[in-house]
């Protein structure tokens, strides 16, 4: 008996109905699992997220915690969406996840076609790496494909925090970089497999923002300010090779909306002392 | 099969089929009006105004919702019929969400949904009943045909969607079809929010 096989948790209502070749696990993470399927159109890819409840807590706060946080994230998609913020949709919910067998909160997203922007700027650093050997700067070409590929995301940051939401978890594998794609071809390109690697090409396409399990609305710089840090932070020890050009993320922030003036000016306090905020007095 | 514009829909995920129809230039909206008024058992129908449905998806989501509330028994309404057409409206009022999304007097474009919940209600059953009964000119529930009744206008107010460009400003290739999208899924992010206190 090998103890370590992990069983997943059984679906929710209504998706125990759903045959297993229509609905493929993506990614499971400590509070939600990810599963690609479809959703009121068999053709047309969804994203279902599902929060399982926990049974080591106590039913009653495993609910509300379940139900609180399920709603938080679909409250925020659905106001970015309405802000015209690049955001999957929200198409789907169920918040109380009351499954006869208990089950777990659900919702449903739009599907986003694309790569993760780690991957991206990962392939990228590959790429320089073998052209340059470790001797050299970046030819002039590749750095600026990469700068303007950073400027795009600050002004996707940028236009998440003009709509008074906070991301809460910015890293590059939470953002993701969405091939232009052709207007009303969505049907066909369920899929689409691998794109091909190299090319400067592989970068342009809409930076689209990614799990929303720990947004939160707020407009305060603070909080501005520490979703910058995150970021910055991220950027720093996941692409190394791309750190120096982090100042492009910030100066697309800046153009994006009004108030990033004084955000920036915010995230040097934040620099100076670290994401958490004093808590004395 | 061109008889009748009755469509069987299986959404996935869910267990019971979905049977919809869409007529334009209905003459006898008050008669069927008047049938959900006395709850004639025969008359159990989610009678959409179709002029308030953006798209398939939209009156679909309303479905979706309306469904898997009746599968977790807890429907708010008097039964699956009706709790689709109080699924369509983003707020709590059942009674507002009738006069807003269901049918009236005038409705001349009619969207008909109605679930299989019991096993009496085939294809071939509500096909013939809605012959009888509604007078109109069946036409393909499709985006197409809704684009040509829909009222946006009204859509946007009941949805308080009203500030939403009809063109994204911010985008270079923003067409009518983007702005029409985005509508869209706020319309469904709006159905599936509803009663979030």
């Amino acid at each position: 008996m090998p103890e370590s096989e992990y069983n997943p948790p059984p679906l929710p209502q209504p998706f125990t109905n759903t045959p297993a070749s229509q609905i493929t696990p993506i990614y499971q993470g400590a509070e939600a699992h990810l599963y690609k399927t479809t959703f009121l159109s068999p053709p047309i890819p969804a994203a279902l997220k599902i929060r399982p409840s926990k049974p080591y807590r106590h039913p009653i706060l495993d609910r509300r915690l379940s139900r609180a946080r399920i709603l938080q994230e679909a409250r925020c998609l659905a106001k970015l969406v309405k802000e015209g913020v690049a955001v999957p949709a929200l198409l789907g919910l169920d918040w109380e996840g009351n499954g006869k067998d208990g089950g777990g909160s659900w919702l449903v997203m739009e599907w986003v076609e694309g790569c993760v922007v780690r991957v991206v700027l990962e392939r990228w650093e590959g790429v320089i790496k073998a052209r340059q050997g470790y001797m050299g700067g970046i030819e002039g070409e590749e750095e600026k494909v990469v700068r303007r590929l950073l400027r795009r995301i600050g002004g996707a940051v940028g236009g998440l925090h003009r709509a008074g939401v906070i991301h809460g978890d910015l890293t590059t594998s939470n953002l993701m970089l969405r091939p232009f794609s052709r207007i009303g071809d969505q049907k066909g390109n369920v899929d689409s497999g691998e794109e091909e690697e190299g090319g400067s090409s592989d970068m342009e396409g809409d930076i689209v923002l990614i799990d929303f399990g720990l947004a939160s609305q707020s407009s305060q710089d603070e909080d501005r300010a520490v979703d910058l840090y995150v970021l910055e932070r991220a950027f720093g020890s996941s692409h190394p090779r791309t750190e120096e050009f982090f100042e492009e993320v910030l100066s697309g922030y800046r153009e994006s909306y009004k108030g990033a003036g004084s955000t920036l000016k915010r995230l040097e306090d934040v620099r100076m002392r670290g994401r958490k905020k004093s808590m004395i007095g | 099969m061109s008889s009748s514009p009755l469509e069987t829909i299986h959404l996935p995920h869910l267990p019971l089929a979905v049977h919809a129809a869409l007529y334009t230039d209905v003459h006898n909206a008050p008669y069927l009006r008047q049938q959900l008024l006395s709850a004639n058992a025969d008359f159990e129908y989610a009678f959409v105004d179709a002029s308030m449905i953006l798209s398939r998806a939209h009156a679909l989501s309303a479905v979706f919702r309306a469904v898997n509330d009746y599968l977790n028994e807890r429907l708010k309404s008097r039964n699956i019929h009706s709790e689709i057409v109080f699924s369509l409206s983003p707020t709590n009022n059942i009674a507002d969400s009738f006069r807003k999304f269901g049918i009236s007097d005038t409705t001349t474009s009619l969207l008909v949904v109605k679930v299989s919940v019991t096993p009496d209600i085939t294809y071939e059953s509500v096909a013939a009943h809605l012959a009888q009964n509604v007078q109109g000119s069946p036409l393909a529930f499709d985006d197409e045909s809704l684009s040509g009744i829909s009222n946006i206008a009204k859509i946007k107010k009941a949805y308080k969607l009203g500030s939403l460009p009809s063109t994204p400003s911010g985008q270079a290739n923003g067409t009518q079809d983007d702005g029409k999208r985005r509508l869209e899924v706020s319309v469904q992010g709006a159905i599936a929010l509803r009663g979030a206190a």
